[in-house]
């Protein structure tokens, strides 16, 4: 409620805007869900296309507005789920419909209508790119209502998607963005009748606020990840894997490694890999010194979200190399007052010393007691019983195997479906315990016939009840007495195949010369 | 309310919904009370919410007639009735004389809202009243009397804009004023020109889309002939978008969709939120001498009155959204697609779809058609009126907030009223044969 001069406190500007948008949105919702298949590819290439464009300017908008991350690795999260959802989907079909004659049942896929997505400020640009391109995948209308402290750079990314679609054909108004989130804007968009599902991503008292709110939601939780690294595993590899997960993005994902478990027997070999591979383990003084930074009174301080190993080192007055990519601190105990058994979205790694892999997957099942339930843990190890044993152990519902987790358990370096958003499942009070992927976003409308044999179930097969859209959807609103045949905003025509050849290699040529410079840099 | 069919309202109460049509003949207005329970729409409006009005018996209809798109934005609009109920706090309507915080920030709103050359704003309590003050500062401007209007155009009742009128309405009060207010057919360019090169016309007053007529349209190239003929021959173009304005037409006002800069242009009825009257005009500079010249010129007591201004400036806040915009196109396209499936199914009765956004009138085979078809559409749950200078063409008005559901049940009503006319009709033809 804003403060006037009156009494009675007027609602935020914001609230009622937020509810428009919601009408509007359930408006296109309706056109999009009549959609043909073809069209839809033709759209969700456009907007991935477009995203894809400016995925590079956006990393590095994000990381100046949210002052953390490390723009290079934005920009391939931003290309992974721009071009890389389309790609990935590409031979997916949430559209047409299934005939199964054997159980006499035709499925007819029915989207959700309008989702609510709340992207948060870590990964701002991708997930904001992942939750459209899922949408527009499963002809759903999408409000995107960022994080306060990534909303500018949020809104331009929705909005060149949205542009894109739009002039690919999608039904006007079925990407919106929130341009000033606030807690009243997004309870009240969160209640709304008008809102189908939610789509939480960020801290838990939003996600928990989604599952009260009375709609459908799929919110997932925060991760605490625990990875184990056995006496049997490629100790080099290993090394070199972690430093890599945990300095990705600075450790902004929620998939990033919290506590590093070593078996004794490896522990030796795997602190001399860490260092090689550019981490710096601290001494006992040096890990007070930090675990005084950046749990001040024991509690995380936001502040040092995604900053840089070094700039943390400094400010605690530990001195490092200045190529140091991420600190390791050693502890003794996996216990809730111990501050580095807790999540650290920052490039500070736990390390805790076990005397066997079975004691290793106790202090695993510990670290997730004090968070991070549902979530993920990673194992390094070459022995199948204990990667097995460890599996069925840790409450999570990704478990990778041999790689980071950053990239592992968000699918970006696994073959789990590559996602910004974490299903948690029941572990971690969520509706969704997988990568959250477009089936989600879509219900199934079964036609089942009589099972008797004496009935026979009619041919279906060619009978298509989606529609090609004719023009602009909407049409624009002119007069009936006008020659209707010129339309006034005709969409731009794309092929049917993706987006014009000029634009595809030019996106091409941007994307290489980008990974290009990541390479060099 | 104390017993069942008591209307105990506690500023006042009646015995039963009789006793209301019968005070309502002994009080206040005989003839109209017997009209509407002649016509069959014997309506007594209780409670109203979204775009639903209820008849003190209960009946819900869904409301496309929203009086001329007073009701725009829907009944008791929970955000206009939150604006002027926490304004209350703090204004009343305000002196008129004075320099006002609220009618400066709504001229502010309005002028930004308009095409480029109006410049300055004139409040009114009602459209009438705004009529008229167009038609006193283009006569000021022009230094001509003469008013040129439309065959069976419609602007108001008040003392000039009645003469702009149907002469059934001035007749009536000996208020007829043919020498000062001359008409011409509607869509005949010609008679047009005729009567402008005397070059005596102050100004020709066009309503964008005449509603009261039954929406008939402007031929493509009609209105932008006639603001031509008007520069001409030095006759102002008053731009009457009382009932075309604010978003109706897709645009917030439908003559930009002409690309026509008029000198003036009326608001009023949306404007107004439905929920405190005021209506407003818009001058360009060049008509705005008198506001300088004798600022006093036109006082209207309750004209501008605060809370009306904070009211218009929350409709018209709501209005120009874009998300409002986009929904009104959408609604204009699915209903005009559901009313054309509709006509396809009787094409030899319901014979014509004027539209232009979610203006709409519907055009039937029969001289009193609009009548037949309102009064089986009030029984099916749905109130739209006939329109007073062509019976065949029933004004069908949804709102510009309508949501996709109610879209559809609107249609669906509508298909089963239009059958049932069509079967009265029908009747009436063999009984007379
Ligand atoms: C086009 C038009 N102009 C002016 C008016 C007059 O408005 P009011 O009834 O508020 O005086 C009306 C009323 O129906 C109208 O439809």
């Amino acid at each position: 409620m804003v403060e006037t001069m009156f009494e009675m406190p007027l609602e935020p500007a914001g609230v009622p805007r937020g509810r428009a948008m919601l009408e509007r949105a359930d408006w296109a919702a309706r056109a999009f869900a009549s959609y043909d298949s073809a069209t839809v590819q033709r759209i969700v290439e456009a907007a991935a296309a477009a995203g894809a464009a400016r995925a590079h300017e956006f990393a590095e908008w994000a990381v100046r507005e949210t002052g953390y991350g490390v723009a290079e690795h934005k920009l391939i999260k931003n290309l992974a789920c721009s071009t890389g959802i389309a790609e990935r989907y590409r031979a997916s079909d949430y559209i047409d419909v299934v005939i199964d004659s054997d159980s006499k049942i035709v499925s007819v896929p029915r989207p959700a209508g309008v989702v609510l997505a709340l992207t948060p400020s870590t990964n701002p640009v991708a997930t904001v790119y992942f939750k459209i391109l899922l949408a527009l995948l499963t002809r759903n209308a999408v409000v995107i209502s960022p994080h306060p402290y990534a909303k500018q750079v949020c809104a331009e990314a929705a909005r060149t998607m949205a542009a894109a679609a739009v002039a690919a054909g999608a039904p006007d108004g079925c990407i919106q963005v929130v341009d000033e989130p606030s807690i009243p804007l997004i309870n009240a968009l969160m209640t709304d009748t008008r809102t189908d599902v939610i789509l939480a991503t960020g801290g838990s008292p939003m996600v928990r606020a989604a599952y009260r709110s009375g709609n459908p939601a799929i919110g997932v939780g925060p991760g605490n990840v625990p990875v184990l690294v056995d006496s049997s595993a490629d100790i080099t590899a290993a090394a070199q894997r972690i430093v890599e997960s945990k300095a990705f993005d600075n450790s902004i994902l929620c998939t990033n490694e919290s506590v590093l478990i070593v078996e004794e027997s490896a522990a030796a070999a795997l602190i001399t890999a860490l260092t090689r591979a550019g981490a710096h383990v601290l001494t006992d003084d040096e890990r007070d010194k930090v675990r005084d930074l950046v749990f001040p009174e024991g509690h995380f301080d936001p502040q040092w979200v995604g900053k840089d190993a070094t700039v943390i080192a400094s400010a605690a007055g530990v001195r490092v190399n200045p190529r140091t990519k991420i600190l390791v601190a050693p502890f003794d105990l996996v216990v809730p007052e111990e501050p580095l058994a807790h999540e650290k979205l920052c490039p500070v790694l736990g390390l805790v010393r076990v005397p066997t892999a079975a004691r290793g997957i106790d202090a695993a099942a510990a670290v997730l007691r004090i968070a991070g339930q549902g979530h993920s843990a990673a194992i390094h190890s070459t022995n199948p019983q204990t990667i097995m044993a460890f599996s069925a152990a840790v409450r999570v519902l990704r478990v990778a195997v041999n790689v980071g987790n950053s990239l592992g358990s968000s699918g970006l370096e696994t073959n789990l479906a590559p996602s910004m958003t974490i299903g948690t499942g029941f572990f971690g009070r969520s509706a969704v315990g997988e990568n959250l992927e477009p089936k989600h976003l879509i219900n199934w409308t079964r036609v089942a016939y009589n099972s008797d044999a004496s009935v026979r179930m009619a041919d279906m097969s060619g009978i298509n009840p989606w529609r090609v859209p004719q023009g602009a959807v909407p049409a624009y609103p002119r007069a009936s007495n006008e020659d209707q045949t010129i339309t006034a905003h005709t969409p731009v025509s794309v092929r049917a195949d993706g987006p014009p050849d000029e634009l595809r290699d030019e996106i091409r040529r941007l994307i290489i010369e980008e990974l290009n410079a990541i390479v060099r840099g | 309310m104390s017993d069942a069919t008591a209307l105990d309202y506690g500023f006042f109460s009646f015995a039963s919904k009789d006793e209301v049509l019968e005070k309502s003949k002994e009080y206040w207005n005989p003839g109209k009370t017997s009209f509407w329970s002649e016509a069959g729409v014997p309506l007594v409006i209780d409670r109203r919410e979204e775009y639903f009005i209820y008849d003190v018996s209960g009946k819900r209809l869904i409301d496309v007639h929203l009086n001329g798109g007073t009701y725009n934005l829907g009944h008791r609009n929970p955000e206009m009735v939150q604006a002027i109920t926490v304004a209350m706090q703090h204004f009343d309507m305000g002196n008129h004389h004075f320099p006002s915080l609220a009618r400066t920030a709504l001229a502010e709103a309005l002028i930004k809202s308009a095409p480029a050359n109006l410049t300055k704003v004139i409040y009114g309590s009602g459209g009438g009243e705004a009529i008229d003050i167009a038609i006193k500062t283009a006569r000021h401007t022009t230094q001509k009397r003469k008013i040129l209007s439309i065959i069976k155009a419609y602007h108001g009742h008040t003392g000039l804009a009645v003469g702009t009128g149907d002469d059934r309405f001035s007749k009536l009060f000996l208020s007829d004023q043919p020498e000062d207010f001359p008409h011409v057919p509607f869509n005949d360019l010609e008679a047009m020109d005729e009567a402008l090169k005397g070059r005596d016309i102050a100004a020709v007053i066009m309503e964008t889309i005449p509603a009261t007529y039954g929406f008939p349209l402007p031929n493509p190239g009609y209105l932008e002939a006639v603001k031509t003929l008007c520069e001409k021959y030095d006759a102002l173009y008053i731009a009457d978008e009382v009932q075309t304005g604010l978003m109706r037409t897709g645009e917030m006002w439908g003559i930009t969709k002409h690309g026509i800069e008029p000198d003036i242009l009326v608001t009023g009825k949306g404007i107004s939120g439905g929920m405190y009257p005021i209506a407003a005009v818009l001058v360009s500079e060049r008509c705005a001498g008198w506001l300088t010249e004798d600022g006093f010129g036109h006082i209207s007591t309750f004209g501008g009155a605060e809370l009306g201004c904070i009211a218009a400036l929350k409709a018209l806040e709501v209005c120009g959204r874009p998300e409002t915009r986009s929904m009104v196109h959408y609604i204009s396209d699915f209903i005009g697609k559901g009313l054309q499936q509709i006509q396809a199914t009787y094409p030899d009765w319901f014979i014509g779809i004027r539209q232009n956004g979610v203006v709409m009138g519907l055009e039937f085979a029969h001289p009193q058609g609009a009548k037949f078809v309102m009064k089986r559409l009030y029984e099916n749950g749905v109130w739209a009126i006939f329109s007073t200078l062509d019976p065949r063409v029933l004004q069908y008005k949804p709102g510009i907030l309508v949501k996709p559901e109610l879209a559809e049940e609107l249609l669906d009503r509508t298909e089963v009223g239009i059958a049932k006319a069509l079967a009265d009709v029908r009747a009436l033809d063999r009984k007379s044969r």
